[in-house]
């Protein structure tokens, strides 16, 4: 369909000018776009891809015949929707190029009954075809995650195993510490996978009381207990053809470990108080901060619920281990964030950045990301200098970092990031002769 | 488009005069101008397809074109005979788009055809209906999605059936557009 006018366009191919003519008429009628050739030559001319969405075309062509004139058609636009116009004699040339990828054949005369339904069969199967195409694209978009940020070996290694285990029906534990990103890792998971289209539920565990947790899992019927006025679907039925995500899995008590492990078995269950058996299909990962095999070990977590879990696991470093990526996931955060503040902040100074790197952060990419909100949030300027932090406690550096020399680095880079560079007021900040400020600055290489 | 100041019908081996008034009628109420029955010399023979035993539609319209001098006028052809184009089995009619001319068969009219008994009534609301659908094409108007329009694009006899005589709001506009400019 036209994109302009949305407009049906018609190319007919045929050298007898009348039935070029009559076509024509009878097309033109139906307001849509008609366009004719008398040989391959003059169709080639006007065959443009996406200009024509049907194309009726004889077989039978003075120089290059309909089934070579089809065949190159298909190579320009292999989108192109080709009706054979026949004669009896011809029927089995025209069955060929059915085989070839043409659309119908026609024999002539042709009952216009046949014709009119013929192409509004067309037309409406390109109209689907084409909304079920941009739908899929929206729905794309609304599947991509935020983007696992990080270029060091590890987080590359990382992400190689996850694009290895996304497109199978594996479980999948997720392990690290508390911030890691660990949640994400099961996004980009379940957006690689082909229940991408499907739902991916997320159940934390951590905040379920056992007969919280039952109604959680399973959903309950109406008047299975006190408050229950309604059926309630389990967020395991809700996650149908999708994908389950159990996010702090070792808080779950032994009661639901027992029925989760029935469920994940026999991928069936019933409500909390009924007797309807619900047969549910989905894909499960789970994700933990805790040593599994020492609660499997101290008898807290059920081994075989373990071995059910734990198929294929994924281990994500802490911030503090793939360093060199805080430059990046900054940048990334800082991207985001201004863009959602609806700020043109567009990177962090040497002495900002500094201070992010060589810090530890304990709470991982969860910190960094709520330290970065938060500089965004004071900064009024493109670039995000070091007094946009509150990141003053010294205990947070590593232990490498502390050196003297290291936090002179920062402090005099601070200082000048503070005053624009003015070597004079950062010389009188820090209470010392501009020409040992020049001495240091050219020591540590630090930047005005 | 030129404001039509009359549609000409011309009877081609059409002696139905009851059919022909009330067509008449029909016509200049849709399209509210003047309608006159003028009979004219065309040889029908010449454009008859032996081998196919029907006339070809658009022969007919040129026959028309060459007779007719006024050209603000329309000129409707009516004809028993069945029509068809070289490459369409059949048409119940066929006209210029935006021209002058266009031409109606009551042959696929006929309940006769359908192995039913003969039913006047029914040709009469048919045929009324084709005329009009034919030189509404040639006030240039498409075919209309709307299945009560009379634009509406009939391929089987029900489809005619089914639809009324009279354009739906959005053809009556496009009508006084094109009649108006």
């Amino acid at each position: 369909m036209n994109k302009d006018n949305n407009k049906v366009n018609i190319l007919i191919v045929d050298d007898e000018a009348s039935v070029r003519g009559s076509l024509s008429r009878w097309f033109e009628e139906f307001d849509y776009n008609v366009g004719s050739a008398a040989d391959a030559a003059e169709a080639l001319d006007k065959f443009r891809p996406g200009k024509w969405d049907i194309v009726f075309l004889d077989i039978r062509l003075p120089g290059m015949d309909g089934t070579e004139l089809h065949h190159k058609m298909k190579e320009i636009d292999p989108d192109i929707t080709t009706i054979m116009i026949t004669a009896y004699a011809s029927v089995d040339t025209a069955i060929k190029t059915l085989k070839d990828g043409a659309y119908d054949y026609i024999t002539k005369p042709i009952d216009p009954d046949y014709l009119s339904h013929l192409v509004s069969n067309i037309i409406e199967k390109k109209q689907l075809f084409s909304e079920n195409q941009k739908l899929k694209k929206r729905l794309n978009a609304l599947c991509k995650f935020d983007k696992f940020l990080g270029d060091t070996p590890q987080i590359k290694k990382l992400l190689d195993l996850v694009k290895t285990v996304a497109p199978t029906d594996t479980s999948v534990m997720i392990r690290g510490e508390s911030g890691t990103g660990k949640e994400l890792l099961a996004q980009l998971i379940h957006s690689l996978s082909p229940r991408r289209y499907s739902p991916i539920v997320t159940i934390n565990c951590a905040g379920l009381t056992p007969g919280l947790a039952e109604s959680e899992f399973f959903g309950h019927e109406k008047g299975a207990f006190t408050g229950a006025i309604y059926r309630r679907k389990g967020k395991l039925e809700i996650a149908h053809q999708g994908t389950v995500f159990l996010d702090e899995i070792g808080c779950i008590d032994s009661k639901t470990q027992m029925d989760l492990l029935r469920a994940i078995e026999t991928r069936q269950f019933t409500r909390v108080g009924g007797n309807e058996i619900v047969n549910v299909d989905f894909r499960l990962i789970c994700a933990t901060n805790l040593d599994m095999e020492k609660a499997v070990e101290q008898g807290t977590f059920r081994e075989d619920l373990y071995y059910r879990l734990n198929v294929f696991s994924l281990f994500v470093p802490p911030l503090r281990e793939h360093r060199a990526d805080i430059p990046v996931i900054a940048n990334g955060l800082l991207k985001k964030l201004s863009t959602s503040m609806n700020k043109n902040i567009t990177g962090f100074s040497n002495g900002a950045m500094d201070l992010l790197t060589n810090r530890d952060w304990s709470g991982n990419v969860r910190e960094l990301r709520n330290s970065i909100e938060r500089a965004v949030v004071v900064c009024n300027k493109q670039v995000i200098s070091s007094d946009c932090f509150v990141l003053d406690n010294i205990s947070d550096i590593s232990p490498q970092d502390q050196s003297l020399m290291t936090i002179e680095k920062r402090h005099i880079q601070n200082v000048l990031d503070k005053t624009g560079g003015n070597i004079t007021h950062a010389a009188e900040t820090l209470q010392i002769d501009r020409t040992t400020l020049y001495h240091k600055i050219e020591k540590y290489g630090l930047c005005r | 488009m030129p404001i039509a100041s009359r549609v000409n019908i011309v009877p081609l081996d059409f002696d139905d005069d009851e059919l022909l008034g009330n067509m008449s009628s029909s016509i200049s109420q849709a399209f509210q101008i003047p309608t006159r029955i003028v009979p004219m010399d065309i040889r029908l023979d010449m454009g008859r397809n032996r081998q196919r035993d029907q006339l070809n539609s658009t022969w007919v319209l040129s026959q028309l074109l060459s007779q007719s001098l006024n050209n603000s006028d329309k000129i409707l052809g009516i004809t028993v005979h069945d029509l068809y184009t070289p490459i369409l089995t059949y048409l119940f009619g066929e006209a210029e788009l935006g021209g002058r001319a266009a031409v109606v068969s009551t042959y696929r009219f006929r309940d006769e055809l359908y192995g039913l008994p003969a039913n006047k009534d029914n040709l009469e609301k048919r045929i009324e209906k084709e005329a009009v659908h034919e030189l509404g094409h040639t006030f240039g108007l498409v075919h209309c999605l709307n299945f009560d329009c009379v634009m509406h694009a009939s391929t089987y006899i029900e489809e005619f059936d089914y639809k009324t005589n009279s354009f739906c709001p959005l053809c009556v506009s496009l009508l006084d557009e094109r009649t108006n400019t």
